[in-house]
């Protein structure tokens, strides 16, 4: 999968074809090459003008509205009020702890998923019967709707009907049924615990494919020399894969601070703000106290920290284009 | 590399043997890891589906029991019936079930066309701004929509586009169209231009070549892209949730009002969740290979 991807051409087919006849050909040359140009920027103009209506007009009038005083529920109080919403945030309490929890939520996940995915890619490329069917199942949790995956969980977590509270009682790992999502550190631990379940088979995809890009001579190499199982994991694997886990592991990390569907649902960012991340804090403070302007504020301080991993991924995960 | 290892030592001798349990304690141990990677997934959303099926008498049972004696289909039944909604007389069910096949499918089917053009421009010609196309658009990709959302409310509202199908299906380019253009250009670079040379000498037109030659060879890519787009628009929440109210409202955002808003029976959440499930995942199976290469062209190359 990966090999293949990665060994296409740098320069486009047609390239070299399109030089040469130039050569012999200039007048023809430039004309079809201008009849090409216009053709490629027609063809490619309809996703832009997409793009631009639905993501560049937004990001711009965000920006707009960051600087400005609009609450819906008292229009008279509009105004431009430059950084001053951005001045604000730097001292909202409840903001700042929205940050810190995102920031703690997503780090943790990506500390279990990543190890975790590490594993499970490397059992199902071993050979075993129902390979196939075992990696088709592996991805349910991506395709299950964020909503249904997050309401599943709530109900397993449920303190009255809850499977977790039944199995731990039989198990005889607790004595009595609790009520785990009123406890702060408990409802962090178990919208992770969601997460990683539901973030996890991307991860394990990406590193699947990476190890069946590595040479068998390599192990077959480590073997004669006399390494231990865990020595050509670490000086052999690990090395080969590590480029991919950087990029999973920044993907993981910009899909965590906009995790919305999962403490919405199973917390609702309780208790005491305990879950409650940046993305639900943004809806609430917009959508329910009608603060467009703050709500803005707040998305593009969001956005902006997100901006180093972003760039930092795009230029791991698509060197074909920088280069190109 | 099992059978390799057995070949090597011969049967009988002392090392033979501790080889041969060698083996099966590595196969033993295999086993044991695929039967945990599974349970680990499958199980939970199994437990959900058993719930649907389910009284809630049962599951209140001292001790718990995984597969209860009888199942039901009343929590289906009541999904159906019971939560009509006002005036009409289509359940929110089936009407949020109506919303969402015609946002997934509408965005499926704008997403395809705008990102075969794009990509096969990106792939096969070269004009002005190329190189930055594509970095654009990948560096769009990477913007929260939670960033977006506000703005996106304020002009819908504008354009009289809230709570509409439309609506949502642009908005949904926004999240789409990167990847889709993404997956389709890798596609398109891995077939053969000289295909559609040829037929260019032999008088086609470059978009009678572009569908004549080159689009039928691309349909793995044209069901990638398609089958990550449905599962994608299917499962959405955040846009539909604030930007759908009645008449447009998805899937999804019924599911999530069933467990937040409206406080339904745990069972009838349950059910629903399993019927919202049913299409992402019939489809992500049924077109698992490609859903696979799309995801990882998509995330990483």
């Amino acid at each position: 999968m990966l090999p293949r991807c990665l060994s296409l051409p740098g320069s486009p087919p047609g390239l070299n074809e399109e030089v040469n006849s130039s050569l012999s050909k200039p007048s023809k040359h430039r004309s079809a090459e201008a009849k090409e140009r216009r053709f490629g920027a027609a063809l490619a103009s309809p996703a832009l003008v997409a793009i631009f209506a639905v993501v560049l007009i937004p990001l711009a009038n965000a920006l707009i509205l960051s600087f400005q005083q609009r609450d819906l529920a008292r229009p008279e109080t509009d105004a431009f009020v430059g950084l001053g919403n951005f001045i604000r945030l730097a001292t909202d309490a409840r903001f700042l702890n929205s940050l810190r929890a995102t920031t703690f939520f997503s780090v943790t996940s990506i500390l279990i998923e990543i190890p975790l995915a590490i594993a499970i890619a490397i059992v199902l490329t071993k050979a075993f019967k129902g390979r196939g069917l075992a990696r088709a199942l592996i991805i349910l949790p991506w395709a299950l709707p964020a909503v249904v995956a997050a309401s599943m969980w709530k109900w397993i977590y449920n303190a009255d009907f809850g499977v977790l509270n039944a199995l731990l009682q039989q198990f005889g790992l607790i004595d009595e049924y609790r009520v785990w999502l009123a406890d702060p550190g408990w409802a962090m631990g178990l919208i992770i615990f969601s997460n990683v379940w539901k973030e996890t088979p991307l991860t394990v995809l990406l590193v699947m494919g990476s190890l069946m890009a590595i040479p068998n001579v390599l192990y077959e190499a480590a073997h004669i020399d006399g390494a231990t199982a865990w020595q050509r994991f670490r000086h052999v694997t690990f090395p080969l894969i590590l480029p991919i886990l950087i990029v999973a592991g920044l993907l993981q990390l910009i899909w965590g601070f906009q995790t919305f569907e999962i403490p919405q649902i199973i917390t609702g960012g309780g208790p005491q703000s305990a879950t409650e991340l940046a993305s639900l804090r943004i809806y609430t403070q917009t959508f329910r106290s009608l603060r467009f302007g703050l709500g803005s504020a707040m998305a593009y301080s969001v956005a902006v920290l997100l901006l180093v991993p972003a760039v930092v991924y795009i230029r791991k995960a698509h060197k074909s284009i920088v280069e190109m | 590399m099992v059978t390799d290892a057995r070949a090597e030592v011969l049967p009988g001798s002392r090392r033979g043997r501790r080889a041969r349990r060698g083996n099966l304690l590595r196969r033993v141990g295999i086993y044991a890891a695929v039967v945990l990677i599974l349970v680990w997934t499958l199980t939970p959303y199994l437990w959900m589906i058993i719930s649907s099926f389910s009284f809630k008498a049962d599951l209140l049972e001292v001790p718990a029991r995984l597969i209860p004696d009888r199942f039901t289909l009343d929590n289906y039944r009541e999904l159906l019936g019971s939560a009509s909604g006002g005036s009409t007389n289509t359940s929110l069910l089936v009407s949020s079930l109506r919303n969402s096949a015609i946002i997934a499918t509408g965005t499926t089917a704008v997403a395809l066309v705008l990102s075969v053009l794009a990509a096969y421009a990106i792939a096969r010609l070269r004009f002005p701004g190329r190189r930055f196309y594509l970095f654009g658009v990948m560096s769009v990709q990477m913007i929260p929509p939670i960033a977006i959302v506000i703005p996106l409310y304020v002009i819908l509202r504008q354009f009289n586009l809230l709570d509409t199908h439309i609506g949502l299906v642009l908005v949904y380019m926004s999240l789409i169209l990167p990847l889709a253009i993404w997956m389709m250009r890798s596609y398109l670079a891995t077939i053969p231009a000289e295909l559609e040379e040829a037929a260019m000498i032999d008088g086609a037109s470059r978009i009678g070549a572009l569908i004549r030659v080159t689009l039928p060879l691309a349909i793995p890519g044209v069901i990638t892209v398609a089958v990550f787009t449905f599962v994608v628009a299917w499962n959405e929440y955040l846009y539909a949730f604030t930007l759908t109210n009645v008449s447009a409202k998805t899937l999804p955002v019924l599911i999530g009002e069933f467990s937040t808003k409206l406080g339904l029976e745990h069972l009838k959440i349950a059910a629903a969740g399993v019927v919202a499930s049913l299409p992402p995942l019939v489809i992500a199976f049924a077109f698992q290979r490609y859903l696979v290469r799309g995801m990882t062209a998509g995330a990483i190359k």
